[in-house]
C-alpha cells in the first residue's frame, strides 16, 4: 500500500483562513487527501508549526530544509520520493497522484 | 435606575471567581479588594493574577513571583502573578527549542512567527491557570481562588473540542484542520476538560463582569456575558466599576461626566437589569496598599485629602493634532491609520484628522470601521473634498467564513468542519476578515489621503507577508482570490512617507501599556509608528471637584511616560463632555492645544 506525506509550512491553518486569500489547491489537495484515506492509502500530514518534530525526523525532508530554507515547503512524498516541492500540486499533478497511488482503481476516482 | 454598591457575603460566595473585562476597567482591583474581603472573615484565598501591567506588588504591598506568595498584611492571603508573555514566551519555547540546531534558522523563525499572535498568549494563559481549577490537589489549602481575568469564549470552545485533543495531545497526524497555538498544551487531558467542566457549575463558579459606565464597555461587558452564557457559564453578575457623582453644582466639567454615566447607564439598562448588577464608585487616584483596597468595597464614601499632593510635574512638550496635519499634509497623498484598543477613540481620532486635511484643500477619503460610526455619518455631504465608507467588520467577517466554508467544508467530516468553524470564529478572523477590506482602501492612498480607524497588529502583517511571498514566488496571483493590493501593502505600510500610523491611548496605566504592547508588535514587523495621541485627557479641564482634580494629577506620570519613553511626537486631546459630532466641533478638537502647565494653573 502507497504511503504519501506532506509537509506544509508553519501555517497557523493549514486551510489558510489564516491568510488573505484561499488558495484552491490547498483546499483540493486536503480533499483528494481525504477520499485516497478513504480508498486505503496512507495519508499523513504535517505542519512546521505543530509538529517540528516530524520535519527533523525525516532525513529527505531536513536536508531539502537546510538546501533551500522555507522554499522547499510544501512538501508532497510518495513512498519516500518528493513528487512535488515548494507549491501544491496542480489539477494534472493530482489527477497523477491519483492514478500513481491507487493503481487501476483511480478510474472511479476522478 | 437605582444600583447598589458592590457588598459581596462571604457566606455565598462560590469557591471560583473570575473577573473579566476590558484592559483599565479595575480587574486588579477589584480582585483583590473581593480577596481581602474573604480573608477578613476567616478564609483561606488564593488570588491569581495575569496583569502584565499590574502594579499589584505595590497594592498589597508584597513582591510577587510566579510561585505563591503569603501577603504579610492580610493572614490567610496567598497570591501569584503569571506574567501572560512570559508564560507565553515559555510556552513557544516548549514546541521551538527541541528543534534548534535540528531544523534551519528559516524554519525556526516562521515557528516562532505563527506562535507569537494573541491567541497563543491567551491559550499559554489558560495552560497555566487550569491547574490551578481543574486539578483539586493543587488548592486544597484555599476556600476560594480568585482569577483576575478569565478564559474568553473563544478558548473555551477550543477547549470543548473533543478532536482538539485527539490531534494535540495523543500527537495524531490526519488533521486538515489549524490549531496551531494548542500543541504546546502539556498538562493532562483531564485538567482542561474538568475547568471547562468547572466554569460552568454555578455552584463552583462565578463570572464577575467588569464594567464602566461607558457606552463601549457596557456593549463589550453584554457581549462577553452572552458568549459565556452560551458556553453554560450562567453564574455572572456585572459591577459597574468607575460611578461619579459631583458634588459641584456649577462645575461643567463635573456635571458633564456625571451626566454622561448617567446616561451610559440608562442605555444599557435592559442588559444591566438581567443580571445581577452593582456600582462601585470612582476613586481619586490608583489605589495603592491594603488599606486602599478595604475602603473599595466597604460600604464608606472615600475620604478624598484636602490637599493636592503637589509633587512638581514639568509637562513635556504636547503637540495638538493639528500640528501632525501640518506634517501629514507636506506628501500631498498617503494613508493615516489610527490604531488603540476599544474605546479609546480611533474613530474621533481618525474623523478630526480627515476634516482637517480636507479643509486644507485636500482630497481626502475616510473609512472607519466603527459599528456605530455616528461621527463618520455626521460628515457625509458636509465637508467639500472628503468621502466616507465603511468597513462592517461583522459582514466582513460573515462574508469571509463562509467563503471559506464553502470553500474548505465538503472536504472535512463532522468534527473537522466544527474546527474550522471554530478557527473561523477566533479574534484573528476577523482581523484577516477585515484586513482584507483594509487593504482595498490603502491602495487609493497613491493619489489621495485615505483615513482609516484601523491597521493590522504586527503579528497579522507577519503572517501574511510569509503567505504573500510565496505565492508571488509562484506568480499565480491571478488564479487566487489574493487582492492585488494586497500584494503591496506591506511595502506600502512600511514606508514611513506614505503610512502615518497614529497610537491612541488614554492617560492611565493600563491603556498606556496596552498601546505600548501594539507599538511593540509594529515594530516586529518593522513599523514605525508616526505619533501617538493621548485622547481624554483631563488636563487644563479647570475642574474644582476634589476627586476631578486627583484624576487629573493622576494623569502626569502617563503622560510623561509616553512622551519620554514610547513616542516621538505626542499629540494631546482634552476630555469631551459629548462626542464630537460634525465638522465643526472635529475641527476645534483637532486644534485644541496642551496650554503649557504654569499659564493658566496656580
Amino acid at each position: 500500500m502507497k504511503t504519501i506525506q506532506v509537509y506544509d509550512p508553519p501555517m497557523c491553518c493549514a486551510t489558510g483562513v489564516c491568510g488573505t486569500g484561499i488558495d484552491p489547491d490547498v483546499v483540493n489537495l486536503s480533499s483528494m487527501l481525504t477520499r485516497l484515506v478513504r480508498h486505503g492509502i496512507v495519508v499523513q500530514r504535517f505542519n512546521l508549526a505543530q509538529q517540528p518534530q516530524a520535519f527533523a525526523d525525516n532525513p529527505l525532508v531536513k536536508n531539502l530544509l537546510e538546501k533551500d530554507g522555507k522554499a522547499a515547503l510544501p512538501l508532497l512524498i510518495m513512498d519516500g520520493k518528493v513528487h512535488v516541492k515548494g507549491r501544491y500540486p496542480s489539477n494534472a499533478e493530482r489527477s497523477d497522484i491519483v492514478r500513481e497511488a491507487l493503481g487501476s482503481a483511480a478510474e472511479t476516482l476522478t | 435606575m437605582t444600583l447598589s454598591g458592590y457588598q459581596p457575603d462571604p457566606a455565598s460566595t462560590t469557591r471560583f471567581l473570575f473577573f473579566t473585562g476590558k484592559g483599565g476597567v479595575g480587574k486588579t482591583s477589584l480582585s483583590c479588594a473581593m480577596a481581602l474581603k474573604l480573608v477578613e472573615v476567616g478564609k483561606r484565598v488564593l488570588l491569581v493574577s495575569t496583569d502584565p501591567a499590574s502594579n499589584l506588588d505595590e497594592v498589597l504591598e508584597t513582591t510577587l513571583s510566579g510561585t505563591p506568595t503569603m501577603i504579610a498584611g492580610a493572614p490567610g492571603l496567598t497570591a501569584i502573578n503569571i506574567d501572560p508573555v512570559a508564560a507565553a514566551a515559555a510556552y513557544r519555547e516548549r514546541l521551538i527549542g527541541p528543534m534548534r540546531g535540528v531544523l534551519p534558522a528559516a524554519a525556526l523563525d516562521s515557528m516562532e512567527e505563527q506562535l507569537s499572535g494573541s491567541c497563543t498568549v491567551e491559550i499559554a494563559a489558560f495552560d497555566e491557570f487550569s491547574g490551578f481549577i481543574g486539578n483539586p490537589e493543587t488548592t486544597t489549602a484555599y476556600d476560594h481562588i480568585i482569577f483576575d481575568t478569565a478564559p474568553t469564549g473563544h478558548t473555551l470552545r477550543l477547549m470543548s473540542l473533543a478532536k482538539a485533543w485527539d490531534q494535540f495531545l495523543d500527537k495524531s497526524t490526519s488533521g486538515t484542520s489549524c490549531l496551531g497555538p494548542l500543541a504546546g498544551l502539556e498538562k493532562q487531558r483531564g485538567i482542561y476538560e474538568a475547568t471547562v467542566r468547572i466554569l460552568a457549575d454555578a455552584t463552583m463558579t462565578t463570572l464577575v463582569l467588569v464594567s464602566r459606565p461607558q457606552g463601549a464597555a457596557l456593549r463589550e461587558a453584554e457581549r462577553t456575558s452572552k458568549e459565556l452564557r452560551a458556553l453554560g457559564v450562567n453564574n455572572q453578575v456585572l459591577i459597574i466599576n468607575g460611578i461619579f457623582a459631583t458634588t459641584c453644582a456649577d462645575d461643567a466639567t463635573a456635571q458633564a461626566m456625571q451626566q454622561r454615566g448617567m446616561s451610559a447607564i440608562a442605555s444599557a439598562d435592559q442588559f444591566i437589569r438581567s443580571l445581577p448588577s452593582f456600582t462601585v464608585q470612582l476613586r481619586s487616584i490608583n489605589i495603592l496598599g491594603l488599606g486602599g483596597l478595604r475602603q473599595l468595597l466597604g460600604d464608606k464614601a472615600e475620604a478624598i485629602p484636602a490637599e493636592l499632593t503637589k509633587i512638581p510635574w514639568v509637562a513635556p512638550h504636547l503637540e495638538s493634532l493639528e500640528t501632525l496635519v501640518a506634517t501629514i499634509e507636506q506628501q500631498g497623498h498617503g494613508v493615516i491609520m489610527t490604531m488603540g484598543k476599544g474605546g479609546v477613540g480611533k474613530t474621533t481620532v481618525a474623523a478630526a484628522i480627515a476634516v482637517m486635511l480636507a479643509r486644507r484643500g485636500h482630497i481626502v477619503h475616510l473609512s472607519t470601521t466603527d459599528p456605530a460610526a455616528h461621527v463618520a455619518q455626521t460628515l457625509a455631504g458636509q465637508v467639500a473634498g472628503l468621502t466616507l465608507s465603511r468597513i462592517d467588520p461583522a459582514i466582513e467577517t460573515a462574508a469571509y467564513q463562509a467563503e471559506v466554508l464553502r470553500a474548505q467544508g465538503t472536504a472535512l467530516d463532522e468534527e473537522g468542519r466544527a474546527l474550522l468553524a471554530e478557527d473561523l470564529r477566533s479574534p484573528c478572523t476577523e482581523e484577516i476578515a477585515v484586513f482584507r477590506a483594509f487593504a482595498r482602501e490603502v491602495g487609493r492612498g497613491t493619489s489621495r489621503f485615505v483615513v482609516l480607524d484601523t491597521a493590522p497588529t504586527g503579528h497579522t502583517l507577519l503572517l501574511l507577508d510569509a503567505s504573500e511571498s510565496y505565492q508571488r514566488e509562484l506568480e499565480r496571483q491571478a488564479r487566487t482570490s489574493q487582492p492585488e493590493d494586497v500584494l503591496h501593502l506591506l511595502e506600502h505600510l512600511r514606508d514611513p512617507n506614505f503610512t502615518r500610523i497614529l497610537i491612541v491611548t488614554l492617560p492611565e496605566a493600563t491603556p498606556v501599556h496596552e498601546a505600548a504592547a501594539l507599538q511593540e508588535d509594529l515594530r516586529r514587523a518593522r513599523i514605525e509608528p508616526f505619533a501617538w495621541v493621548i485622547n481624554a485627557s483631563l488636563l487644563h479641564s479647570g475642574s474644582v471637584d476634589p476627586l476631578l482634580q486627583r484624576r487629573e494629577e493622576a494623569e502626569h506620570r502617563y503622560i510623561s511616560e509616553v512622551v519620554d519613553k514610547q513616542a516621538t511626537r505626542t499629540a494631546w486631546l482634552p476630555w469631551q463632555a459629548e462626542e464630537p459630532v460634525g465638522p465643526e466641533a472635529l475641527e476645534r478638537l483637532a486644534s485644541a492645544k496642551p496650554t503649557s502647565i504654569g499659564d493658566d494653573e496656580g
